[in-house]
Formats: C-alpha cells, structure tokens, sequence
C-alpha cells in the first residue's frame, strides 16, 4: 500500500522528530526501537532543530525516476545542531556555488509524486541560512 | 570444521548479452566449472543473486536454476546482500562443506541486469540504499559515492586525477581479460571527458550495468587431494560484517567500517596479515571506492588511496596489485555474480593461469565483495598450497 508506506513516516518528514535515547541521550532519525549506542529500548520524542551546516554535498546530473525535472540538484549531508547527520536535497540556492560548512536551515517542501494522479510526497529539504 | 578447497571456476564473457537469459547464463557459468572441476557432483547450490524480482520479473531461482542444471531435485538456498551476495553465497558453500552437511556445493553468482529499462536498473540498484531515508530524498548509488568523494578530496586532498587513475589502471588490467566487459585502456583524459554524472563523479568512474555469471565449485581438502588438481587452492579464511545502511549515520563516512572489521576478521580466521597477502580483488563498483577500500583493508594509510594508486603501488606489477581482473570497472559488474568472479579471478592467478596479467609468485589472495554504500562486506582469503 503506496499511500501507507508515505503516511507512516508523517511525523520524521513533515514534523522532523526523532528518539532521544532515555539512558544515554543518544538521538536517533529516524526512531528507532534499539538504541544504536547503549541498546536501550526507552526513547522519548525529540523534534531536530532543523539547523546545520554541509559535511558533504554532490550535484545530481543522471537523476533518478520522478527527480529529472530538478537536475541540476545538490543533495547533501547536513550535521545539524543537535549533532546527529541527516540526508537532504540542499535547494533555493545555485548548487555550483555551495560549500561544505556552509549553514543550512530545514524547510518544509515537495519531494516527489507519483505520478499525475497519485500522492504527492512532502518532507524537509535544506536551503542556505541567511537569518530569516 | 573441514578444510574447504576449492576445485572448480567457471566465468563467461561478461557484458550486455541480449541473446542470452538468466538461466542461460547461470547454466553457461556452471558448466563452465563443472568442466573446470572435472567433476559434475554437485550436492547442493548455493545462489548469489541480488534482484531477479527487479530485473527479470524472476525470484525463486532456487527451483529455476537446479531445474535448468538437469538436476531439479537438488538443494538450493539463494543468498541476498544486495553488491555482496555472490560472495556471501561463496561463504554459505563454504559453511556447508565445512560443517559437513554437503560434500560438493556448487556457489553460483548470477545477474541479468538489461532485461530492464535503464531507469529500472538505477532504480533497483537503489534499493540497496536506504529506502526511505536515502533514496526517497532523490540520491541514487554513485550519487552516495560521490558524497563520499567529495568529502575525501577536502580531507585527504585527493585529487580529481588520482580517482581517474583507479579506472584507468583497471581498464589497463582488463584489457588483457578474456571475460571482460569493456576490454580496452582508457587515459585518465577519457574520464575527465566523461558526462558527470553526480559531481564529482564522472561516467567512468562508475562501473557498467552487466549480465554476467560465475561459479565455484567447493569441496573439503581431502576430496580435492582425491582429484588430485594442482595446485590445491584452499579458502583460509572468511569474514563478514555489517555497517548501517544509511551512509550519514556512520561516524565517519570516510570509513568502511565494515570492510576493516571483515578484513581483520577473515586474515584471523587464515592466521595472517594483510602483509601475507600477494594481491586482492576488491569492490570497485566506483572509483573512490577501491581507494577507501584499500585504506580500510590497511594496505596504505588512511586517505592515501588515491596517492598510491597514481604512483602505481596497486598496479599489476606494483607493489600490491589491485584488481588484476579489471575490477567491477572493467570486466563488468553483474551483481549477484562479482562476489564469485572475483574468487575465480584469485583462484585463477593462484594456479598460475592468468595468462598476460599473471602476477608473479602469487600464493595468497584476498577478495573483497560490498552491498550498497558499504552497509555489508564478506572477505575471503585463498592460498595455494
């Protein structure tokens, strides 16, 4: 079920919230049941902080299925504030001008659909920091 | 737990075969070792094959392959690690035999890779990254590798030049490979000349979509003096290890956490160190993979991969030859297959058998076989005895 699999991870994309390990503090995104770092099983919710900055970013040229109307799009590895990494299109930006440590913030957008008349798939994508 | 030998190799040419299907190749490879073994026992099967759902709109190759071998009554078990199953169903041979449960277990790499359109492929490829975390978000394969490229050139200043040497040197190795894909020398011009395709990885630093198969025959050590092939090419170790799937929740993305536990887990198990060994096939399914590979196996330092490679340390007449088959660059690299094609390639330069890209005095040999961005490794050590 198509419309299920998009659904379920609602609150990781559209809200970004992730577990925060109840023994060691350990934040994991998406949740998880076991904690990588200790192996507790007791999280409690942590919603990320959406900010951050590049650890690493490519410029996609060969795009996959229902992402070629982007091209060129850079899609990065952004460290975010509560110091964990995530993946994520970096957008509103010229990708050929961006730089690894540049600071980033999460905004809520459009990431796919499928097709014409299916869903339409939202979640976060990064765009430069300047302050607003 | 039995010594384990291997007996029989069998390859075919790889490449786009459009006359050929999944089980023609399979058998096409199998046949090939059985004639290679001198033996047509086979007790069971072990199948390497990542994706015949996507692919071929095939699963369930654990009744179609035995039934097209002519032997449907035969045990099969088919073994998935996304880029490593061939090498992971080498391993399952390998437990078989030596646990004694089977005598003769034949491990069979397969992967028909252009029954598909090529955005099916990319697609299928994706699935060994993380679904929803990864791939939804619009990166694909070499896109992850070209994130890890990127941040190895800011670290390490690995340059541009020193990624394109890793393929040319494999071309210059494949060239002289009968089964290769694309058996011709490439200058490091041909792939800065490449279109990109996600910066700043370039077409030739990614290797082709391939059909191909390959198969190994495995038996214990006792057998195999009985058969009397010489030299005797024994497997000495194995390891395997995992990583997360996704590549930004590793500490370091610029280390194969999972091919440096494989590696120490598989020179333990054979008793040795990486100083043992005479040369490696390893998984280069992108350039800056082979150079973080062999920085994770510790055959050169921490981000020196890239140096080494352009001072010819991983050359076939180097110091420690790298990918004497042509790598997953060059001879091709048809999935579920790689992982056995590369233990063929060693046992083959083991015997002395590899024609004009033998390596001299070659005993021992490591395999490197990965899923994925490096989420799973299964390493293999063989010795000529």
């Amino acid at each position: 079920m198509e419309v299920a699999r998009h659904w379920r991870e609602t609150p990781e994309r559209y809200r970004m919230e992730a577990g925060k390990c109840s023994k060691c503090g350990k934040i994991a995104f998406p949740g998880r049941m076991i904690c990588p770092e200790c192996g507790s099983t007791e999280f409690t919710k942590h919603t990320l902080s959406g900010k951050g900055k590049i650890v690493t970013y490519t410029i996609i040229r060969t795009a996959p299925d229902g992402f070629e109307d982007l091209v060129p799009y850079a899609v990065g590895i952004i460290e975010l504030d509560d110091g964990i990494k995530i993946l994520a299109q970096i957008t509103d930006c010229n990708p050929e001008e961006l730089k690894t440590g540049d600071r980033v913030v999460a905004k809520f957008r459009r990431i796919n659909e499928d097709g014409k008349t299916g869903m339409i798939y939202y979640a976060y994508k990064f765009v430069p920091d300047v302050g607003i | 737990m039995r010594d384990i030998a291997i007996i029989g190799i069998g390859m075919i040419k790889f490449g786009e075969l459009w006359e050929k299907s999944l089980r023609d190749i399979a058998v096409e490879a199998a046949l090939n070792c059985m004639k290679d073994a001198g033996t047509d026992r086979i007790d069971s099967i072990t199948i390497g094959c990542m994706s015949g759902g996507l692919f071929n709109g095939q699963e369930h190759l654990t009744s179609l392959l035995p039934d097209y071998l002519g032997r449907h009554t035969t045990p099969a078990v088919r073994v998935e690690s996304a880029c490593a199953s061939g090498g992971m169903a080498v391993r399952s041979a390998f437990m078989e035999v030596a646990s004694g449960m089977s005598d003769y277990v034949l491990a069979l790499g397969v992967e028909k890779m252009t029954d598909v359109s090529e955005n099916i492929e990319t697609y299928t490829l994706a699935t060994t990254a993380d679904g929803d975390y990864e791939a939804f978000h619009g990166i694909n394969l070499p896109g992850l590798y070209a994130l890890m490229a990127k941040a190895h050139m800011e670290k390490y200043g690995t340059t541009r030049n020193q990624l394109a040497e890793v393929a040319v040197k494999n071309h210059r190795n494949g060239a002289l490979n009968p089964h290769s894909q694309f058996p011709m020398e490439i200058t490091v011009d041909t792939v800065l000349r490449s279109a990109l395709v996600a910066d700043p990885l370039r077409l030739f630093d990614c290797s082709p979509i391939t059909d191909g198969a390959a198969a190994v025959l495995i038996t214990t050590v006792e057998e195999a003096k009985k058969i009397g092939k010489q030299p005797l090419v024994i497997i000495s170790g194995i390891g395997v290890a995992s990583d997360t799937i996704a590549l930004c929740q590793r500490k370091d993305i610029l280390k194969f956490e999972a091919v440096e536990l494989a590696g120490q887990r598989a020179l333990k198990m054979a008793g040795k160190t990486i100083n043992d060994i005479n040369f490696a096939e390893v998984h280069d399914s992108y350039t800056i993979a082979e150079i973080m590979v062999i920085e994770a196996l510790g055959i050169v330092k921490e981000g020196q991969g890239g140096v080494a490679t352009a001072n010819g340390i991983t050359s076939l007449n180097g110091k420690f030859p790298i990918n004497p088959s042509g790598g997953l660059k060059s001879k091709g690299h048809p999935i579920g297959a790689t992982g056995v094609a590369q233990i063929c390639e060693a046992v083959l330069q083991l015997r002395g058998q590899a024609g004009k890209r033998q390596i001299k005095n070659a005993k021992t040999a490591l395999t490197q076989n990965m899923g994925g961005s490096g989420g799973s490794c299964v390493i293999h050590i063989l010795e000529a005895k």
